[in-house]
């Protein structure tokens, strides 16, 4: 066979074999399973006065996320705290909205805030809405949540104001 | 400010069926070209050992599809195309020695391949859960250190070209140090895995580094001392680096201690100084590494030599194969076989062929950060880390990174033992990969078993 197929062929195998490494990494990239980041938007600067919206009104199912933090039309009245935002530490002047099915706070990946705090736990404590309203647990923490000097050693409901300690981290619970 | 949630991961057995294939055809354009260059025709051998390598293959892939239907897509395709191409070179060399097929090296790779993927898949039916082998630990351990000292065994041990690393039976010959690799992960694993948290306590800081206890470096020094044995009665570096990295690395996953590697380095870096001072053998590969073009040392061995040659010769694009003359190195097909790759395919096919190794490596890794128990992920890990440093050594024995030492490339080297071990470690890692992919039963959701009722208790 003639000399140029032969070189064809060679030089067609490495391209072959840099596609294959190419078509892995491509396989990699997609497959980059577990996890998936989500970015939310910054907190809203402080002072911003709540928008007047006419009680009553059906709010549009929006997922929660979607919706603009810090200026969701009030469901229920005034009295029920519905996000959860870092007064201290290394995340301060975050802002969460509170999921009635619990908010997991913890250093692991997996919480919904999560804690870039060397003093807390995988997974440090669960704010949950109960039948009274909003409850703090601690999932048994190494270093404990605390309520002003009181650690946590079971359910404890918290109300909006309520500074509530994880590691070095303050959160409160905001209307 | 950010949030991370967990996503159900994609089977991916359907990419993995498309990657084989491509990986089938890689091989065979290669093994098209050898027949082409060096005969100026298609090999007629093509059809018979192409459709070999095709059956393995499309079994092996069925087999994942019926038992590890959530294992790791990259793993099997990366595998099987550094197999075939190991193939492709073995039989391109037996073309250059004027070997046909029936008495030629590539026939016996092949039949190798087939009873390594064969014992592959064996693995994979038989063993449905890793976390089984946890059990057998120490007995592990125990067949562990027999393996790796096993050719000491006057009468059952064989000295090969100045190493004592293989046994002989009757017609057949072994290297049991590649087994011995497998098993000494799983011990490894199973021992770090209860004692870690004692070996992770930390006792003082020096010069940032914080120290373990003194009372916790027995495990570390009989490690190192059973290493310094082989290298010593066995003459054989490699084994002993890869046996000695081995742990050191799995006690550094287990413990995320620095200081466990600072020591480890230490201690072989003493090894090496002592070995280096008294053995003669040890001093003759020093050499070779060092002064490999000097008169002295090519009175010694100028394989090294022939090799750097070799791919010299190579360049950037290579000669083409079947173009080059890898035939001039001893062990061209063995232990030289990056040399013989670098001299035809040229650096930028070493290159994607030292990548898929990477990849490779990466599969494993990331197989450990998704295994859910601490047993899976030392284990996954340390099967890794065995082929990053088994590839490190090779690799770098052939281009005088390191003196060079015995040991096999993974896949590609021509050798029973090897393949054996090496699919097995493979098969391993996919059942590990199966179980960390496999997505978490929801706890939320009603257990059938638990909403039966029983006849006979009926509450309410």
């Amino acid at each position: 066979m003639s000399e140029l197929t032969i070189t064809l062929m060679r030089l067609g195998l490495l391209v072959a074999l840099w596609a294959f490494v190419i078509a892995v990494v491509g396989v990699l990239r997609g497959d980059l399973y577990g996890t998936q980041v989500t970015q939310r938007r910054s907190a809203p600067p402080r002072g911003n006065t709540p928008r007047p919206v006419a009680r009553g009104a059906a709010p549009a199912r929006v997922p929660a996320e979607q919706r603009p933090v810090g200026r969701r039309p009030q469901e229920r009245g005034d009295r029920e705290p519905r996000q959860l935002r870092v007064m201290s530490g290394p995340l301060a002047g975050s802002n969460l909205p509170l999921r009635e099915a619990g908010t997991l706070v913890g250093r692991s990946p997996e919480s919904a805030l999560v804690l870039e705090d060397d003093f807390a736990s995988g997974r440090h404590a669960r704010i949950y809405k109960g039948p009274q309203g909003w409850v703090v647990e601690d999932l048994g923490s190494t270093n404990g949540t605390f309520i002003g000097q009181q650690r946590l050693d079971a359910p404890t409901p918290v109300s909006a104001g309520t500074e509530i300690r994880f590691g070095t981290t303050i959160v409160e619970l905001r209307r | 400010m950010t949030t991370v949630s967990s996503l159900a991961s994609r089977k991916g057995r359907n990419v993995e069926l498309g990657l084989l294939v491509f990986a089938v055809a890689i091989v065979a354009l290669a093994y098209i070209n050898v027949g082409v260059a060096v005969e100026g025709a298609i090999p007629p051998s093509l059809v018979a050992v192409g459709s070999g390598f095709v059956i393995i293959t499309a079994v092996f892939h069925l087999v994942m599809r019926w038992r590890a239907p959530y294992a790791d897509p990259l793993i099997l395709p990366i595998a099987t195309l550094l197999n075939g191409l190991g193939l492709v070179m073995i039989n391109r060399l037996d073309l250059a020695n004027g070997r046909d097929l029936a008495e030629g090296m590539a026939l016996r790779q092949l039949m190798w391949s087939a009873i390594a993927a064969a014992l592959a898949i064996a693995a994979l039916i038989i063993l449905r859960d890793h976390r089984i082998l946890r059990r057998y630990t120490y007995l592990a351990g125990a067949l562990g250190f027999g393996l790796l000292l096993l050719p000491l065994v006057p009468g059952l041990g064989v000295e090969n070209y100045g190493s004592r690393i293989w046994i002989a039976v009757g017609p057949f010959s072994f290297q049991p140090g590649e087994v011995a690799k497998i098993v000494l992960a799983i011990f490894f694993a199973g021992y770090l895995v209860q004692t870690r948290d004692a070996l992770s306590v930390a006792d003082r800081r020096i010069l940032g580094l914080t120290l373990p206890r003194g009372r916790d470096l027995g495990p570390i020094l009989v490690a190192w001392m059973l290493s310094v044995g082989v290298l010593v009665l066995e003459k054989d570096l490699g084994s002993s680096l890869l046996f000695f990295g081995l742990f050191v690395a799995m006690l550094y996953v287990a413990t995320e201690r620095t200081s466990w590697v600072a020591i480890g380095m230490l201690l072989f870096c003493v090894g090496c100084y002592i070995a280096n001072m008294i053995f003669s053998h040890v001093q003759r590969r020093v050499l070779l590494w060092l002064d490999t073009f000097s008169r002295e040392a090519l009175d010694t061995s100028d394989q090294l030599a022939r090799g750097i040659m070799g791919m010299a010769s190579g360049g950037m694009f290579g000669t083409g194969l079947g173009r080059g003359r890898p035939d001039l190195t001893y062990f061209a097909e063995s232990d030289f076989i990056i040399p013989s790759f670098g001299e035809e395919i040229g650096l930028i096919g070493l290159f994607a062929l030292l990548l898929l190794y990477v990849l490779l490596i990466e599969r494993g890794l990331r197989t450990a950060i998704g295994a859910r128990d601490g047993f899976g992920k030392l284990l996954a890990s340390g099967l890794a880390f065995s082929v990053a440093l088994q590839c490190f050594v090779v690799v770098g024995g052939v281009t005088r990174v390191i003196p060079l030492t015995g040991l096999t490339m993974p896949f590609l080297s021509q050798g029973g033992s090897s393949l054996l071990a090496n699919w097995t470690l493979v098969a391993l890692l996919l059942r590990i990969s199966d179980h960390a992919r496999r997505p978490v039963p929801d706890p939320a959701a009603p257990n059938p078993v638990a909403s039966n009722q029983t006849q006979v208790v009926r509450l309410r």
